[in-house]
Formats: structure tokens, C-alpha cells, sequence
């Protein structure tokens, strides 16, 4: 852009602009902060759980709070089950996701049209709750991770995404791959996904976090109260309140604690987000960039 | 030569041999990628078309005994039981309200705050900027609802500045008269600056020239942003609240789940909240199922005439077929 000397009211506006986006943002963050605040203050009865209000700061800084969630068993086989069907989702769903987009991205393969109206119109219309739930426990994957990883591996989105990626890909290298005498499957690993890191990624990502912050399955298909992932965990905690579970804990550990039942929630709560907290940063940009790659119309 | 072609039977008993050869080299020329495709249809007949054949159980008198086939069908009967359920009313009517409140405060914040965002010049501002907004949409309603529950408590910060004015503390996410409005607001804050960013990628596909021009020509940044910025918005803004309206029967199952109790029931509870309950928690398959059904048609019409009408204003560019 042209470089123009800017007035006096312009700059007043960049002023108020850049104002209100920082309230705006310190909006978005405070919520946060208030879990961090009250998981951390060891105050006691004078600490922000108790007293409230508008909280900054921790009055007394303790991590007391954290050691008693960590000896909380319930929580870290909800971690042990989340990271395991995380784990499993994202592999499961990029394999199977690349092997169907691939075929579809040759336009000249027969079927195609039939393939991908096939996988599109699952975007229209579902059977909805109650049948897949019929269908789960007819399969007999109730209380197994498979009823949480299988259901949702190939995402029709996801394979249109991908698809517009491998036809982006120039077609001379393929064809160079097969004078050399290599088949599809060979130029499929080999030449086309070593090519397609980024939209691999950003898929990953996707399915990553969806699995991670997933419950609502877990809270239907698994019965079993010893398998539940650590959002049903959570959800028990925090959202039905049931901190007897917490005070039986407090009990158990034949502790005299001061921690009251919310800062034990804010702590879960901490104990939960801050491994997103933390990568979060970091693979941001390529969540933008796949929402960019996903508005590519094909 | 003139071969004007006077087609003879033989010649086309000898094009459709040939088209067949044709079909039958390309099924063997891409034979490793059809069955690269098996497990993808495999997954998609038993997971999203089987259960697509359980919805029958909205016509059957299910016994779990006998399974869906062999149940009796009963017709429109239980449809019709739905339609006399005032409750299923109650609930459809707040399925529309707070889907259609939150299109309408919710709509259009992401575009304000794109604007907003796109006047920032400072690269590593926009960037903080953009990192924080994002952030809620990664966390899950779980654990925002808890975080929600903190603040909305009696004792705490919204509270708080509510006394400071003089008012009294309110029970806000157990209280009918305020829980709708607590929906629409942190669904909001969970999605607004996520849901910017198709926004602020048009905004910066704008060509810099655009602006360049108005800038010789005395437009200040309030005329930019009406004149330019906007109207090259225009198409996009129509698409985004165009699609929205066809999930106008989608208030947001997680959110509503996480956050609602029995006091907000009325007008809290909504066709999705309410299949899980009569479905799931009292095993009522059948008027479950027919309740989901409902909601799916009335979702496929209304994308359909979605389609209709993206095709009618932005062209078939836009069109999702």
C-alpha cells in the first residue's frame, strides 16, 4: 500500500481500534484466568474460591490443590483412555481418510461420481442418536475404544479436503513415478503423501483436537465407569457438581485440607486444558491454514 | 474424403465392443485404487447407511427382543403421538429461539471483529490478537461450561459488578428469565473469533489497489470500510448466513447439554438435549428415534432449499452442488 503520512485522526482511531481489540482480548483470556487464579491460591477461606468476586492474583500462591488431583486416580485413567483413542482416532482416521481420497482424486476413475455422492450425502442426512446407538451395541462395541475411534474415522469433509490437495499435486510427477515402472500404490506412499504433509497435518490436527475434547460418546457408549475418557471424568466433577467423590478422595488421602470442592474444579479443569494450553501456540497457524485449504471449492 | 458416416448395425455392435474393452481396461488400469476404496464403502454402509435403516424404528413398535425388523409396525402412530405432545412443542419452539438468537447476535460479530482485526497494521499485534479469539473454539464445552458455572456463581465476577451497580446477585444459570441470554453470550465468546477467519482471509484478498484508488481520492478509513470493504464482503456474508440457516434446527447440543438443569427445562431443552433423554435415559427408541427423524428431514429440506436460493443469489459457484 501506498505510504500516506497519517493524521491526527487517523492515528486517534488506530488508537481506539487497537484498544478495543485489547479489551476484547484480555475478555476472551479472563475466564481462563480466574481457573488459574482460583487453582492456585492458597489462601484459604480468604482465597478466590471462597471470596470470588473479581479476581487478579492469587493471594497466596500454592500447588497444593494440584498434588491432591494428581493422586486422583479416576483422572489419570480418563488421560490414559483420552490419549489412547486420540492416538488411535488421528491414526486410524488419516489412513483411512488418505486411502479414499486418493482413488477419488483421479477424475478419470470409473465410479467415481457414485463414490463420492455415496460419502457426500452422509453429510445430508444421518440416522441420527438412537439407531447409531442400536448399531454400536449390535456390533458389541459397547465399553471397547473402538465404539469411539470407528464411528467417526472418515469424515466426508475431511476426504474432499484431502481430495483437493492430491489434484492439486502436479500430474507430471505421478507420471514420471510410472514410466519408472511404479504402481498407484507405490506412487500413492510414496510420491503423493510424502507431497501432502501439510493437509496430513492439518486433518491430524483436526481429528486430534475433536478426539481430545470428545464425551458425549464416551458418556453413551462406554458404561463402564473405570473407561471413561477425561471429559466424562470432568463432566462428573464439574458439571453434576459430584464433589462427594472429591471429598472422599480428600478423605481417603486422610488429609485436613482447605481445598473447597470449586478449587478442586478449576484445578481439574487446569489439570485438562494445559497440555492444549501449552501446543496450542504452536500448531495454531496450521489450523488456519487448513480452514484456508478446506474453503478451496473442488 | 467424405465420410459423412452412414452408421451400419455392425459399426455399432463394433463401438459398444469397443466402449466395453474401453471400461474394461480402465477397471483394470485403476483396479489398485477401486480397492483402495473398499474399506472406505465398507465403513459407510455400516456406519452411516445401516443406522440410516434404523430410523424404520420410528414406524415400528420397537422390542429389543425382537430387533427393528421383526417389530411390529405401527405407521404414523407414534408421529402422531409426537404431535400431540405438548412438550414436544415447548421444545421445538426453543430449538428455534435460541438457534435464531444466537444467528442473530452471534452473525454478526465475526464480521465486526474482522474488520476490526484487518485496520491493525502491527503484524505481531494482529497475530496475539488472533492466537487469544481462537483459543475458546479448541476447548471443549465441558470445561468451558464449568469455567462458565465459576463466573455466573452467586459469588462471582459477573455477580460482582452486578452489586457494584446496585443490583442483586442473581442465580443466572439456573434462573429461565437469564439462561437463554447466558447461551447466546458465551456462545459468542466461544466462537467469534474463529468464526472470523473466513472473514478476515476475504478481507485480505482484497486488492490493494481498491484502497490505494479511494486513498487519492480522499476517502477517509470509515469511507473504506463502507465502500470497499464491506460490499466485497457482501457475497460472502450472504453464503455464511445462507448455510447457517440450514442448521437452523442445531442450537448447539453440547453447549445446551453441559449447561442446562431441570429449573431451565422449559426453555433450555431442545430436539437434541431431548432424544438423548427419551432415547438413551428412558429407552424410549422409538419416539426418540421419530423426534431425531423429524429434526434430519426438516435439516435435508432445508438445505436443499438453501442450495436453491445460494444458486439463485451468488451464482453456481457457490452452490454446494
Amino acid at each position: 500500500m501506498i505510504n500516506v503520512k497519517k493524521s491526527a485522526s487517523d492515528k486517534l482511531i488506530d488508537a481506539i481500534i487497537y484498544f478495543i481489540l485489547a479489551i476484547i482480548m484480555l475478555l476472551t483470556l479472563y475466564p481462563f484466568w480466574t481457573q488459574v487464579v482460583i487453582s492456585l491460591d492458597g489462601g484459604g477461606t480468604d482465597s478466590a474460591a471462597y471470596s470470588s468476586g473479581i479476581v487478579l492474583f492469587p493471594s497466596q500462591l500454592t500447588f497444593g490443590s494440584y498434588k491432591l488431583a494428581l493422586q486422583f486416580d479416576e483422572l489419570w485413567t480418563g488421560y490414559g483412555y483420552t490419549v489412547l483413542r486420540t492416538v488411535l482416532g488421528v491414526i486410524l482416521s488419516i489412513v483411512f481418510t488418505a486411502m479414499t481420497a486418493y482413488p477419488l482424486s483421479k477424475k478419470d476413475l470409473p465410479m467415481n461420481k457414485a463414490f463420492t455422492s455415496i460419502i457426500l450425502f452422509t453429510m445430508l442426512f444421518a440416522g441420527g442418536t438412537i439407531p447409531s446407538y442400536l448399531l454400536i451395541k449390535e456390533l458389541h462395541l459397547m465399553n471397547t475404544v473402538w465404539a469411539l475411534v470407528v464411528p467417526g474415522m472418515i469424515g466426508a469433509i475431511n476426504v474432499l479436503i484431502m481430495r483437493n490437495f492430491f489434484r492439486s499435486i502436479p500430474e507430471e510427477l505421478e507420471e514420471s513415478a510410472r514410466v519408472d515402472g511404479a504402481g498407484y500404490m507405490r506412487i500413492f506412499t510414496q510420491v503423493v503423501l510424502p507431497l501432502s504433509k501439510p493437509v496430513l497435518a492439518t486433518v491430524a490436527l483436526w481429528v486430534g483436537v475433536g478426539h481430545w475434547n470428545a464425551w458425549f460418546d464416551s458418556l453413551i457408549y462406554i458404561t463402564d465407569p473405570d473407561k471413561q475418557v477425561l471429559q466424562v471424568v470432568l463432566r462428573k466433577i464439574i458439571i453434576q457438581n459430584n464433589t462427594s467423590d472429591i471429598t472422599l478422595l480428600i478423605q481417603n488421602l486422610g488429609k485436613n485440607t482447605s481445598f473447597s470442592g470449586r478449587q478442586l474444579q478449576a484445578t481439574v479443569v487446569m489439570f485438562s486444558i494445559l497440555p492444549m494450553l501449552i501446543v496450542y501456540p504452536f500448531i495454531q497457524k496450521y489450523f488456519v491454514k487448513g480452514v484456508m485449504i478446506g474453503a478451496i471449492k473442488g | 474424403m467424405n465420410d459423412t458416416a452412414v452408421v451400419t448395425k455392425a459399426d455399432l455392435v463394433l463401438t459398444k465392443a469397443k466402449l466395453r474393452k474401453e471400461r474394461w481396461r480402465k477397471y483394470k488400469q485403476y483396479r489398485a485404487l477401486l480397492i483402495m476404496m473398499i474399506p472406505a464403502m465398507l465403513y459407510y454402509l455400516v456406519f452411516h447407511y445401516l443406522p440410516m435403516y434404523g430410523v424404520l424404528l420410528a414406524f415400528k413398535d420397537f422390542k429389543i427382543l425382537q430387533g427393528i425388523w421383526n417389530s411390529p409396525w405401527v405407521g404414523f402412530d407414534i408421529f402422531e403421538k409426537i404431535f400431540h405432545d405438548e412438550y414436544f412443542f415447548t421444545v421445538l419452539k426453543n430449538t428455534m429461539i435460541i438457534s435464531l438468537y444466537k444467528l442473530l447476535f452471534g452473525f454478526p460479530v465475526p464480521i465486526i471483529f474482522a474488520l476490526l482485526l484487518s485496520e491493525v497494521m502491527n503484524a505481531r499485534y494482529k497475530k496475539l490478537i488472533q492466537t487469544v479469539t481462537y483459543l475458546p473454539h479448541f476447548i471443549s464445552w465441558v470445561v468451558l461450561a464449568g469455567i462458565f458455572f465459576t463466573l455466573f456463581s452467586l459469588e462471582g465476577p459477573v455477580n460482582t459488578i452486578v452489586k457494584l451497580f446496585g443490583g442483586d446477585p442473581v442465580l443466572y444459570l439456573a434462573d429461565p428469565r437469564y439462561f437463554r441470554t447466558i447461551l447466546v453470550i458465551t456462545s459468542i465468546f466461544q466462537g467469534f473469533g474463529w468464526g472470523s477467519i473466513i472473514y478476515f482471509a476475504a478481507i485480505s484478498n482484497i486488492d490493494p489497489q481498491l484502497y490505494e484508488a479511494a486513498i487519492i481520492d480522499g476517502a477517509g478509513r470509515f469511507k473504506r470500510m463502507f465502500y470497499i470493504s464491506i460490499p466485497m464482503l457482501v457475497p460472502i456474508i450472504a453464503i455464511m448466513l445462507i448455510l447457517s440457516m440450514s442448521g437452523i434446527l442445531d442450537a448447539g447440543f453440547d453447549q445446551i447439554f453441559n449447561m442446562y438443569n431441570v429449573q431451565v427445562y422449559n426453555v433450555a431443552d431442545i430436539i437434541d438435549t431431548y432424544v438423548y433423554r427419551k432415547g438413551i435415559v428412558e429407552m424410549n427408541y422409538s419416539y426418540a428415534t421419530a423426534v431425531g427423524l423429524f429434526k434430519s428431514v426438516v435439516a435435508l429440506i432445508l438445505i436443499f432449499a438453501v442450495n436453491r436460493i445460494v444458486k439463485m443469489i451468488g451464482g453456481k459457484d457457490h452452490a454446494l452442488w
